[in-house]
């Protein structure tokens, strides 16, 4: 498996994963009912990655929207790439918000605060 | 006979923009959160009010998806069904949501919103990531964040009552309400 893509939807994002440049990104809106569900497949991948990771990891989020049912799971997944950071790829997070809405630059703050990966935060035109 | 003028008459006065009563489901919610998304683009919101509107109300519907007891009603009938209603008025939002709940579990309830009522805007900061981050998972995956993350978003007071119904049930409302952000 070298690539991973899950088209979006409106309630939930559009994920592409590059395992052979070792980028990911998620993009668009995380807002299902069930995201457990939802990001099982995307952790189970991350977790494959690990025992194979490149060299450097870069991960791009940019959402519009996110639920609190999914920022657990982001969460998860967040841990999961702390712990490949950890096993030698190093891994940047780009955290993209748009320029005013701050409880989006305020969420990828508190990402920051809890997993010790380094984060960019980036901000977007809208 | 029903008294159509008299609920369209109500709703009129309630600067009401929408209202639904009946089953929360899954489709339903997709629906409801495109209509308002139109409503607001038609009505030229500020994307930050957009924004912020639409994330409360991603919480508030899902939170009665999700944490609708499979009350009785006063009639003794199985009733998942429940109301919810958005206003405007002097350009702020106001969210209502309505259902039964056991009364049981009244205090359990009463006392997550008076915990998260109590808290500054810090201090809601910090309990929102100490529940990020405790590594529990509800099965419905939320984890308890919502009413947190609502009163984070708002920066109000999350308004409640309950309404007793008989021995078993109340009806619970909720009401919360999003001003405009300050335009600098």
């Amino acid at each position: 498996m070298e690539k991973y893509a899950i088209e979006g939807t409106p309630k939930t994002p559009t994920i592409s994963f590059d395992i052979q440049n070792g980028v990911l990104e998620i993009k668009g809106r995380s807002i299902p009912e069930n995201s457990i569900e939802f990001y099982k497949p995307l952790v189970d991948a991350l977790d494959k990655y690990s025992s194979a990771s490149k060299p450097s990891t870069t991960v791009n989020i940019q959402l519009e929207y996110f639920n609190t049912s999914s920022s657990k799971c982001i969460l998860d997944v967040f841990k999961k790439l702390e712990a490949i950071h950890k096993g030698g790829s190093a891994v940047t997070i780009n955290w993209h918000y748009e320029e005013d809405d701050e409880d989006m630059l305020e969420a990828g703050e508190d990402y920051q605060a809890i997993i010790n990966v380094p984060f960019k935060m980036v901000q977007v035109a809208e | 006979m029903i008294d159509a003028y008299n609920i369209y008459d109500n709703m009129d006065r309630n600067n009401i923009l929408l209202s639904f009563k009946g089953d929360i489901t899954s489709e339903l919610l997709t629906s409801i959160l495109q209509i308002m998304e139109n409503k607001m683009d038609n009505m030229q919101e500020e994307p930050k009010t957009k924004k912020k509107v639409y994330n409360v109300l991603v919480e508030c519907l899902q939170n009665l998806y999700h944490h609708m007891d499979d009350a009785t009603d006063g009639n003794g009938d199985k009733n998942r069904s429940a109301i919810f209603m958005i206003a405007k008025n002097n350009g702020a939002y106001n969210i209502i949501t309505g259902n039964y709940i056991l009364n049981e579990n009244i205090h359990g309830l009463k006392s997550r919103l008076d915990e998260v009522n109590a808290l500054s805007k810090d201090q809601l900061k910090d309990y929102y990531k100490s529940v990020l981050n405790n590594g529990e998972m509800s099965l419905k995956g939320g984890g308890g964040l919502g009413m947190i993350d609502i009163a984070r978003k708002t920066g109000e007071k999350l308004d409640y009552n309950f309404l007793e119904i008989d021995n078993k049930v109340s009806f619970f409302t909720l009401i919360i309400k999003v001003t405009q952000p300050q335009l600098i």
